[in-house]
């Protein structure tokens, strides 16, 4: 019989394995999820990355060799990003009618979410490398992760804050919400969407079709708005 | 529905396609999310096909955060360093952006007769 070192290395080299694990880590955060009564912070995605996190740190597995094998999952964000088409359309009427109140609202936020970043971090002691990796934090990862390697900040740090952002958003958005007093379903999805990018999204989607699609609309917009302005500010200020 | 999941792909990869071209600063899925929205206005309706691709893929969307949110591990030290204002500028300022994006459109969106819920 082969040993388990051995075992593990010959699954570990196709993507099964990571995949499997992956999804396994998923399951177990739903389940968390649902056996707390569905308590904001107990995440389904926060507990699988930390479940996934402790295993390759146990196995000595290193973080390249898991992403090549959980790739697939991440190509899955493109066709999902594509299909939040179908959801905005179904909600079109309503998104016409507010263009210019969805506009207003989202550049606002999205000035907002870059702004103070970048002021916080930086009054507490941050580094430039770390508040460059974190102003382009609300805006879904492929664009935000471009966006800090043309500022010359940390690509994958970004990466992780975007999607710490997304979980807290998802998570605990709504409780912000609630006590602002923001009620209508539209400015309810505008807000997550802009903050939250995909992981907002996939929550609403989840609540509320109307909050989905407004907020699968501002993670498009946002994601341009911050594309084409921060580099532009970011230069005019330094 | 292996003919809308193509169709889905197709979008993408137009999407990708058009911005190495024209250098666009989005990515090529925004991209290719716009062209299935001017199709589907173009078409006058979902196909059911469609819609139960779409709902597919994104009924679990946040599974598909998971890998690049493992890449935690390769940045623990710089945050571990920064951990006070990395922390308190992310949270407060997504916290900040979801009230003011919220508060603003309910606002000037206030004549409209939206329904209003909790969650």
């Amino acid at each position: 019989m082969q040993s388990l070192t051995t075992l593990w290395e010959h699954l570990s080299e196709s993507p099964l394995l990571y995949l499997t694990l992956t999804l396994i880590a998923y399951q177990i955060g739903l389940y968390l999820y649902q056996k707390s009564g569905k308590k904001p912070l107990v995440n389904p995605v926060l507990i699988a990355i930390i479940l996934l996190v402790i295993l390759l740190l146990v196995t000595g597995t290193p973080y390249e060799r898991y992403f090549e094998g959980a790739s697939f999952l991440h190509f899955l964000l493109g066709p999902a990003t594509v299909a939040l088409a179908i959801p905005l359309y179904r909600q079109f009427e309503k998104v016409r009618k507010s263009a210019l109140a969805i506009s207003i609202s989202l550049l606002t936020g999205s000035a907002v979410s870059a702004v103070s970043s970048v002021l916080i971090a930086w009054a507490l002691g941050g580094s430039e490398q770390s508040f460059l990796s974190l102003a382009p934090k609300s805006v879904t990862t492929p664009v935000s992760m471009g966006i800090t390697e043309a500022l010359g900040g940390v690509p994958s740090l970004t990466a992780v804050l975007v999607i710490i952002t997304g979980i807290l958003g998802a998570s605990l958005g709504p409780t912000v919400l609630n006590i602002v007093r923001v009620k209508s379903w539209a400015a309810r999805g505008l807000a997550i969407g802009t903050a939250a990018h995909g992981l907002g999204t996939a929550r609403k989607l989840q609540v509320n079709e109307e909050a989905g699609a407004f907020s699968g609309l501002a993670m498009g917009l946002n994601a341009l708005a911050t594309a084409i302005l921060l580099p532009l500010v970011w230069y005019w200020i330094f | 529905m292996l003919f809308y999941l193509t169709v889905i792909l197709l979008c993408q990869l137009i999407g990708e396609a058009l911005v190495t071209l024209f250098d666009f600063p989005v990515p090529g899925p925004v991209i290719g999310m716009a062209i299935m929205f001017f199709g589907l206005l173009i078409k006058g309706s979902v196909p059911d096909g469609l819609s139960s691709v779409g709902d597919t893929l994104l009924s679990h969307m946040s599974l598909l955060f998971i890998p690049a949110g493992v890449g935690i591990m390769v940045n623990a030290e710089l945050i571990q360093r920064e951990i006070v204002p990395i922390t308190v500028s992310l949270v407060i300022s997504t916290f900040l952006c979801i009230a003011v994006t919220g508060l603003l459109m309910s606002w000037l969106t206030r004549n409209k007769s939206i329904g209003g819920h909790k969650e």
